[in-house]
């Protein structure tokens, strides 16, 4: 784990402490979760206290202090992707992968996490995988649009 | 298109640079126009627009051009391309039809098969024809078809930043009446007059930094017309936010925008690059002596931070929650220092009514309401999409003429409005015009401007499960009321969805609503019974049938329904056992029956109740109408 890309982040952003979520969320892009070292480092050069940074990191759900996968998949849990049955697509995908939203495979593979909303409504229901948007995935074909099998 | 843009040192400057990339624009020329944003991108609007590029290298003795936009509102029609100057509306492109489009572009045809069809069957050629975009009135969303967000010049050569050499020119008091008198309400849910609140944050704490804040952590579900705008107009919003500065003499502002929506972080943030190269933002602004600048800051992902202060505690790096009401975020704010926040789509609007004054635009919309409304009208709905529509028009108008109706021939059972703070209308309330007051009285709120349309597929009492899952989920923490008894409320609900409601449990939802609704800290757990309250009073039957009956009438709590084989229909074909995940799907032994006749070798299926996991896989796979949800 290479701490200069700590420094270079907080450095990016002028060690701003008002700027710690974006601190974070460049750490999480770098190491794909907050392992502890870069937040005990993050504490000491922005000088606030580690309760603080460890709030941050844990209050918010874009953070993850355990590593992730290595493909992220995002259901979509907006109010028009539940109406249209979104629900039922989370339930297919945390069965055939065998993991509950909010934790990875066994095999380190794929992260499956929800989301709010992702603003894409009139495509709904929507999975995201690795930031490409999938619309109109329905029970049936949802494991093979996370498998990448499924044109969009 | 000009040469290297020098920095603008005055509004002389900028009037020379518009000038120039207007005489440098072909008017007359052929334009393909393709709608770019995420829903497009999603849909692979990226492939046709290098499609048509290279479609139209080919033909470069016509010299057509290519503009490259943000979202046109009609996202379900994705991707959309229009053809300039015929103005041909086309809808659902691919890639391979790029020669077509070209080819019509230069005989002036149209491709009769990507044209829009109405419900008579009619081509219909012209955008402004088609029923979803014949009843709005685009004031703010017209600009993303002109222009590509990731050009200042584009912005510059339709008039961009000329709201802003009138501002600087009027005194800031000026600005703060125009908009006072325009009668401009925040768009981002409360509906508070905005130059009240300029003006508490300029007298506040005097000689004293302030900030502008804009607010696009867009967290209701259901809702993206502010992403739509900071994607296909960042410098719009810029605009309104450095003229807000100027108005409450602010130095500084932020951007707090959702990391969920990584095409606007980009857009707005080459659009604020753009805008300081040009000397629009930093010292000195076109030498007015004006310093203003902005930093934008992505959320981490919480509704709450939504919350003016919850939203200011995340900017000063600590986490979302929120404070006392007493304490004005005006007076003190960010960094305990007077903060000026106002939403997306409230800050879209300040350049429009600099630009037309304050008499033209308090002319559109009612007494109490003035301007334009952005809804995301979604859901289950025929046309999908964002709306933009005159404040006054009737919900009716919204779904039923813009919006085509429920798909499928269902019919439609209620409208949700406001997000997790707002409350479902049933079809009695569709005449209720679109207006802040009007929506309040209700129950319901007027919000950021989610419309969620359901029909009778739609389990009400799973509606405000979710809607309640999601708010104990997003509630902060903080205080007691919202923290324990929101969840308490879903625990509530979770019995009822499952069949175990017990007769009392609609009082006591409504009993704990009232101490919710009173007692917590912030509008989160102030409006979070919202969507409890608002079904149980229009639509206290699926309680009951839900509690009494045992019975979810929309057939979708998974406790309550029975997936079964419709046995005359069942033609034996095992598309459902095979596609069942848990064998929960058996052969009988009798015979089916096709096309009239006793099959000797298919024979009838059945559903084995006790293995069912009820995910419905089967009726999605089931081509004879064979699998019944009772």
């Amino acid at each position: 784990m290479d701490i200069k890309k700590v420094e270079e982040i907080v450095e990016k952003h002028h060690k701003d402490s008002g700027q710690l979520i974006g601190i974070l969320q460049d750490i999480q892009a770098e190491y794909r979760y907050l392992p502890k070292h870069p937040l005990e480092k993050v504490s000491e050069l922005l000088e606030i206290p580690l309760s603080q940074v460890f709030s941050v990191a844990t209050f918010f759900r874009a953070f993850s202090l355990e590593p992730r996968g290595k493909h992220s998949v995002h259901v979509c849990m907006g109010t028009a992707c539940h109406v249209r049955g979104a629900k039922r697509v989370l339930d297919e995908l945390e069965r055939s992968l065998e993991v509950k939203a909010g934790h990875t495979t066994a095999d380190k593979e794929i992260t499956l996490e929800t989301v709010n909303c992702v603003g894409t409504c009139a495509l709904g229901p929507i999975v995201v995988v690795d930031g490409e948007y999938h619309g109109y995935v329905t029970p049936v074909n949802a494991l093979s649009v996370v498998q990448g099998k499924e044109k969009k | 298109m000009a040469n290297v843009i020098k920095k603008l040192k005055n509004k002389e400057d900028l009037e020379t640079l518009e000038n120039s990339l207007c005489a440098s624009h072909n008017k007359d020329g052929l334009l393909v126009i393709i709608a770019g944003g995420t829903c497009g991108e999603a849909r692979g609007s990226k492939k046709i627009h290098d499609a048509i590029e290279s479609s139209c290298k080919k033909h470069s003795d016509k010299k057509i051009s290519t503009l490259y936009t943000g979202c046109h509102g009609f996202c379900q029609m994705e991707p959309i391309v229009i053809v300039e100057p015929h103005k041909f509306w086309y809808h659902s492109v691919k890639d391979s039809d790029a020669e077509d489009i070209v080819n019509s572009a230069i005989s002036g045809k149209p491709v009769e098969k990507l044209l829009f069809t109405d419900e008579k069957g009619k081509k219909i050629q012209i955008e402004e024809d088609i029923p979803f975009y014949h009843h709005q009135k685009k004031l703010l969303l017209s600009s993303n078809r002109k222009l590509n967000p990731t050009s200042i010049e584009d912005y510059i050569s339709n008039g961009g930043y000329a709201a802003l050499v009138k501002a600087l020119s009027m005194k800031p008091e000026k600005i703060i009446d125009e908009v006072k008198i325009a009668g401009l309400r925040g768009r981002g849910g409360g509906g508070f007059l905005t130059a009240k609140k300029w003006e508490t944050v300029r007298k506040a704490q005097p000689g004293e930094p302030r900030y502008i804040i804009c607010n696009a952590d867009e967290g209701d579900p259901g809702a993206y017309m502010d992403r739509s705008l900071l994607e296909g107009n960042p410098h719009n919003i810029l605009e309104g936010m450095i003229i807000g500065a100027y108005a409450i003499e602010a130095t500084h502002g932020y951007i707090y925008v959702r990391n969920e929506y990584p095409l606007a972080v980009k857009n707005v943030t080459i659009a604020l690059e753009k805008a300081r190269e040009l000397g629009l933002v930093g010292k000195n602004i076109l030498g007015s002596g004006f310093d203003f600048d902005i930093t934008i800051s992505r959320g981490g992902g919480a509704f709450v931070c939504g919350e003016s202060t919850a939203l200011m505690a995340s900017l000063e790096g600590k986490i979302g929650e929120p404070k006392a009401k007493y304490i004005h975020t005006a007076e003190y704010g960010l960094n305990n220092k007077p903060s000026c926040l106002n939403n997306v789509e409230t800050w879209a609007n300040v350049p429009l009514i600099i630009n037309n004054g304050s008499d033209w635009y308090g002319k559109i919309g009612t007494k109490g309401s003035k301007g334009t409304k952005i809804f995301s009208l979604v859901g289950k709905i025929n046309n999908t999409g964002l709306v933009e529509v005159p404040m006054g028009i009737k919900l009716k108008e919204i779904i039923f003429n813009i919006g085509g109706g429920i798909p499928n021939n269902k019919k439609f059972k209620a409208v949700q409005t406001g997000g997790p703070s707002g409350g479902c209308l049933p079809e009695s309330m569709l005449d209720i015009p679109v207006d802040f007051d009007e929506l309040t009285k209700i129950g319901s709120m007027m919000g950021s401007g989610g419309l969620i349309v359901m029909d009778e597929d739609t389990c009400m009492v799973d509606v405000a499960r979710y809607f309640t899952e999601f708010l104990t989920e997003e509630s902060c923490g903080k205080c007691t009321p919202c923290r324990e008894g929101v969840a308490q409320m879903l625990w509530i609900l979770d019995r009822i969805c499952k069949g175990e409601g017990e007769e009392g449990d609609v009082a006591l939802l409504e009993e704990m609503s009232e101490t919710i609704l009173e007692a917590s800290l912030c509008a989160l757990g102030g409006t979070a019974p919202n969507p409890v309250l608002s079904t149980i009073k229009y639509f206290r039957n699926e309680y009951i049938a839900h509690i009494k009956d045992k019975r979810c009438p929309a057939k979708v709590c998974k406790s309550l329904i029975k997936y079964t084989v419709v046995e005359p229909n069942c033609v034996g074909c095992k598309a459902c056992a095979k596609a069942c995940p848990v064998d929960a799907i058996e052969q009988t032994n009798k015979p089916a029956t096709i096309k009239g006749k006793v099959s000797d070798k298919m024979k009838i299926h059945s559903v084995i109740q006790n293995k069912c996991i009820k995910c419905g896989m089967c009726i999605e796979s089931c081509k004879f109408d064979a699998i019944n949800v009772e």
